[in-house]
């Protein structure tokens, strides 16, 4: 990636940033924290990676994206929304009665959602599914999906990682988004999923690790999985919850509440501050 | 009624295999059950469209959603009480609210599934899938129409649950039977009393309907296949045109046709529902045919409900 592409990527991300927080204050609930760590990554896979067409989101061909940790939607809507899949005003009426954007994700309703998801541990196995017709259609386009390292402790994850391996799904690509954050508190205190990438191997995967808020990074490890060895992929993203606003950052309060007027002045302040900083740069 | 025997599982496994034929979008998801769900049948033709998970049915319903999404059809297949119980959020969330084309092929469901006992007797799998909007439900009597009802899950565009049985059934129906979904079939006119049946209670509810003939009462059997969308028209018609009604069914006594039929007459034509069920209670092991003894699914009983209740 050169300097300029990783560049444009980072202006997008602040943008993505504010739009996330920007709807959560206007739906006054939502999950600000495992939205922002996810934030760069969903940047680079629809601003730079992914196959996709926002005038036409049903195009067979596309690569597909399944946000399994369905209720950091608002990082998806709003990459979405920047993309131009929906207008932005959609954006302020996030969870509200009558809205187009539903709390979780609805493929149903919402322009470019691949799979409705919310339920954890369910999303990943659409994902499988989606990777398996594909090969059985003979389309090479690539299935990504998100996951958080919380969710991971559900059983049906790893009944799906079984399977994604058993049928050489090596156009599937699984990103664990690693904030070591859930709702109780620390992965590791609440029920540890650790060793993640030795898990992941252990049940048949290709493994690779970035630091999710380095373009550079997050592009290193998606580029391996070009590689078609007949192994799904799995890519263990270090990240930090609440990424980008200051008080939210590694803080599992974040997790799903909504920051009031003077919170939500602060952290529009704090993403300025990057983006002015990108600007000069 | 022919002599013959057949399980409908048997007959969801031989249309499986013809509808792989005609539409090679179909595709067919089992859980290590292929041997037992007949599902094997559509596996020997065409291995390439077969996929077993494992004993994994959580992953497999969320993957037949997925797969679903790439214009296949996919069949996912069990034993009613895991793919319609222990996978019944994944069937909620992944299928039924993003409404996709995923059918379920649920067999050995009810009490007759025999020796294996309580745990694998799924009586609640109706209620489960009934409560779910926009699912279909279809509970099909014999052989003939759970053939046909195979290939109309397949026409029609959305998620379908089809319950088979593993004992074999009487073959209600002829060859000149036509499936059409969500509506009843009137077997036998009669305007004392309405016997609305369905599954393998079809056949014992024709039964009855013969014993109380010769007893001077003159008995109207309707099937009910498909418990939802429910045939309202041709129930409201049994409730004004016959004395009261007795439901007839292999499941629980909550949630089933019995709860269906009573939704529709409360609203539109109140009349005495009069229930042929599992009591709200578990299974138990035995030979399937004795166990339907047990519980009462059978003619004798539907006569008593009958004799009890006629004024």
């Amino acid at each position: 990636m050169d300097a300029k592409t990783k560049l444009a990527l980072e202006k997008q991300a602040v943008k993505i940033r504010k739009d996330i927080i920007t709807a959560v204050h206007s739906a006054k609930s939502g999950h600000p924290g495992g939205s922002l760590s996810l934030a760069d990554t969903l940047t680079y896979l629809y601003f730079y990676k992914m196959n996709v067409d926002s005038k036409n989101p049903s195009d067979p061909d596309r690569d597909r994206f399944v946000l399994s940790k369905g209720h950091t939607a608002p990082a998806l809507y709003s990459v979405l929304a920047e993309k131009g899949y929906f207008s932005t005003d959609e954006l302020l009426k996030l969870r509200k009665t009558g809205a187009m954007l539903q709390g979780h994700p609805d493929m149903k309703h919402i322009p470019g959602i691949d799979m409705t998801t919310g339920s954890l541990g369910q999303g990943i196995s659409a994902a499988v599914g989606m990777a398996l017709g594909g090969k059985l259609s003979g389309k090479n386009f690539t299935v990504y999906a998100a996951l958080g390292d919380g969710e991971i402790q559900e059983g049906q994850v790893w009944e799906a990682a079984m399977a994604a391996a058993h049928y050489k799904l090596d156009n599937l690509v699984a990103v664990v988004d690693n904030n070591n954050l859930q709702i109780d508190g620390k992965v590791s205190d609440v029920m540890s999923v650790y060793p993640i990438t030795d898990k992941f191997a252990a049940f048949g995967w290709n493994v690779a690790t970035c630091d999710a808020h380095d373009f550079d990074s997050i592009d290193a490890a998606f580029e391996l999985t070009k590689e078609k060895n007949g192994k799904p992929w799995v890519i263990v993203q270090k990240s930090v919850k609440g990424k980008g606003v200051s008080f939210m950052e590694d803080n599992a309060a974040w997790h799903g509440t909504a920051p009031n007027d003077e919170q939500y002045a602060q952290a529009m302040a704090d993403l300025d501050k990057i983006e002015k900083e990108l600007e000069e740069r | 009624m022919a002599d013959v025997k057949i399980a409908t599982r048997e007959s969801y496994g031989k249309a499986l295999a013809e509808l792989g034929k005609v539409n090679p979008d179909v595709v067919v998801f089992d859980a290590d059950l292929a041997g037992a769900t007949k599902t094997g049948t559509f596996k020997k033709e065409f291995p390439d469209r077969f996929f077993d998970f494992g004993i994994a049915e959580a992953n497999m319903v969320g993957a037949a959603a997925g797969i679903s999404t790439t214009g296949k059809i996919p069949f996912v297949s069990s034993f009613a009480m895991f793919v319609a119980g222990r996978a019944f959020e994944q069937v909620r969330n992944s299928i039924g609210y993003p409404h996709l084309n995923v059918k379920i092929g649920a067999t050995h469901a009810g009490i007759s599934v025999g020796e294996d006992g309580a745990t694998h007797q799924c009586n609640e799998d109706i209620a489960l899938m009934r409560s779910i909007p926009g699912m279909v439900v279809i509970n099909p009597c014999d052989d003939i129409e759970a053939r046909q009802a195979v290939f109309a899950a397949a026409e029609y565009n959305g998620p379908v649950y089809l319950r088979f049985g593993r004992l074999a059934v009487p073959v209600v129906n002829d060859k000149n039977y036509k499936f059409q979904l969500g509506k009843g079939v009137q077997l036998k006119d009669g305007d004392n009393v309405s016997i609305i049946a369905t599954g393998l209670m079809v056949a014992r509810a024709l039964e009855a309907a013969e014993t109380l003939k010769e007893k001077g009462i003159d008995a109207r059997v309707i099937n009910i296949h498909t418990i939802k969308p429910i045939d309202r028209d041709i129930i409201i018609k049994a409730a004004q045109e016959t004395d009261f009604i007795v439901t007839c069914e292999e499941h629980s006594v909550i949630g089933g046709l019995y709860s269906a039929v009573c939704e529709v007459v409360s609203q539109s034509a109140p009349c005495k529902v009069v229930p042929v069920a599992v009591m709200d209670t578990f299974g138990k092991s035995g030979p399937a045919a004795e166990l339907l003894d047990v519980y009462g699914l059978n003619s004798e009983n539907i006569v008593n409900k009958v004799l009890e209740n006629i004024k």
